[in-house]
């Protein structure tokens, strides 16, 4: 009889347990803030809990008027990049065990975009960059009767860049992007290394003449903050590395 | 809509942020010193004395250290400049930008410490007296 009860104990060890987490949150609200401030907010959580059911958590308990973008919840819609601990991350695809939980949790918006409220940041200049860069297909010729065929090399070619979700939280790590608004930023690179590597796309040269600006590609530093931010893991540097051998040799 | 200016907080980087900030230090730090290597140069067209007695400040214990620390500075600024151009030409370059980094810190310490010993030698001798 005993035996069998001792079978049945969960050693204590692997029960979860939830853990009180400070969050320190850079907090702005237009209508009564002057300036952004540091507020800190405690929640319990899982180590399993991601830092978006943490922001969930305090605006839903503590306090209402925590604002922050949120959609899918699952690394795919891009709306939640924020700078966790110092570093871009998106706050669905951070778990609370990968954090140090010894000291609070720092949480501020993305660097380099006007701060509307909160974590809410413009995106505009963020996506005017982008569309600079003509993120489409361009074709030569007529259109075919069929589809456009494309060997699998050629579709590994640029296999990386197609992962974008356009979270910016590559763009507003960079360095450059900070202090210079005018710059396309990384996220911009890697739309045009998508198609400027496709071999259906033959809009190089169109894209040549943005890119070639003195504000494009050569205001890159490779200080590789974009490839660490990445939630998608896109070798960033690399493709904006990739897209300047492709000007300076004039071949893709 | 009223918005803030972006926040001004520290953003943490990696290896690559780091270097890129010391490469810009660096760079601008070695600027200097040539513009005050011209302009002490340029001294001896004025008057030979007055560039004999600039150059007898330079064997002072303090511009040793300063020494060294150009040397460190040009060394940091050519060797990550080597990285930089590995990194954008060639095409593993991304790829290992990180061990790279180590293995010009790795070179940077081989060179200086013997380099620092060898350049402070005289100063060393001359605050507490000659060395065996």
């Amino acid at each position: 009889m005993a035996a069998v009860v001792e079978e049945t104990v969960v050693p204590e060890t692997e029960v979860p347990v939830a853990t009180d987490v400070t969050f320190r949150i850079r907090r702005f609200l237009p209508d009564v803030d002057e300036d952004a401030h540091w507020e800190d907010y405690t929640v319990a959580l899982f180590p399993t809990d991601r830092v978006l059911t943490a922001l969930e958590k305090i605006k839903g308990e503590l306090d209402g008027t925590l604002s922050f973008r949120r959609s899918c919840g699952h690394g795919i819609c891009g709306s939640d990049a924020m700078r966790i601990n110092g570093r871009n991350r998106l706050a669905c695809k951070t778990l609370v065990k990968d954090l140090d939980i010894k000291k609070p949790i720092t949480v501020e918006p993305i660097k380099g975009l006007p701060v509307e409220k909160d974590m809410i940041v413009d995106m505009e200049p963020f996506f005017a960059a982008y569309r600079q860069v003509l993120p489409f297909l361009i074709p030569e010729g007529h259109e075919p009767t069929r589809e456009r065929l494309q060997s699998a090399e050629d579709r590994a070619r640029f296999d990386d860049t197609t992962k974008c979700i356009l979270c910016a939280a590559c763009t507003t790590s960079c360095p450059v992007y900070w202090t210079d608004g005018q710059y396309f930023g990384p996220a911009a690179m890697v739309a045009a290394h998508r198609f400027i590597f496709d071999s259906r796309d033959s809009g190089f040269e169109q894209r040549l003449e943005v890119l070639n600006d003195k504000e494009g590609v050569w205001r890159c530093r490779t200080t590789f903050n974009c490839t660490d931010a990445c939630p998608r893991g896109i070798q960033v540097t690399k493709a904006i590395q990739e897209v300047k051998r492709a000007l300076i040799f004039r071949r893709v | 809509m009223a918005t803030t200016t972006p926040v001004g907080t520290l953003y943490r980087g990696g290896e690559g942020m780091w270097t890129w900030v010391l490469h810009r230090i660096t760079g601008v730090g070695v600027f200097f010193f040539l513009f005050v290597h011209v302009l002490d140069t340029a001294l001896v067209r004025v008057s030979p004395e007055a560039y004999d007695i600039v150059i007898a400040t330079y064997k002072t214990p303090i511009v040793a250290l300063l020494e060294v620390g150009l040397v460190g500075a040009v060394l940091f600024h050519a060797l990550n400049g080597l990285r930089v151009i590995a990194v954008d030409f060639w095409s593993k370059g991304p790829r290992f930008q990180r061990q790279m980094t180590w293995g010009i810190a790795a070179v940077w310490l081989v060179v200086m410490i013997p380099g620092a010993y060898y350049m402070l030698m005289h100063s060393i001798e001359a605050l507490f007296g000659s060395t065996p």
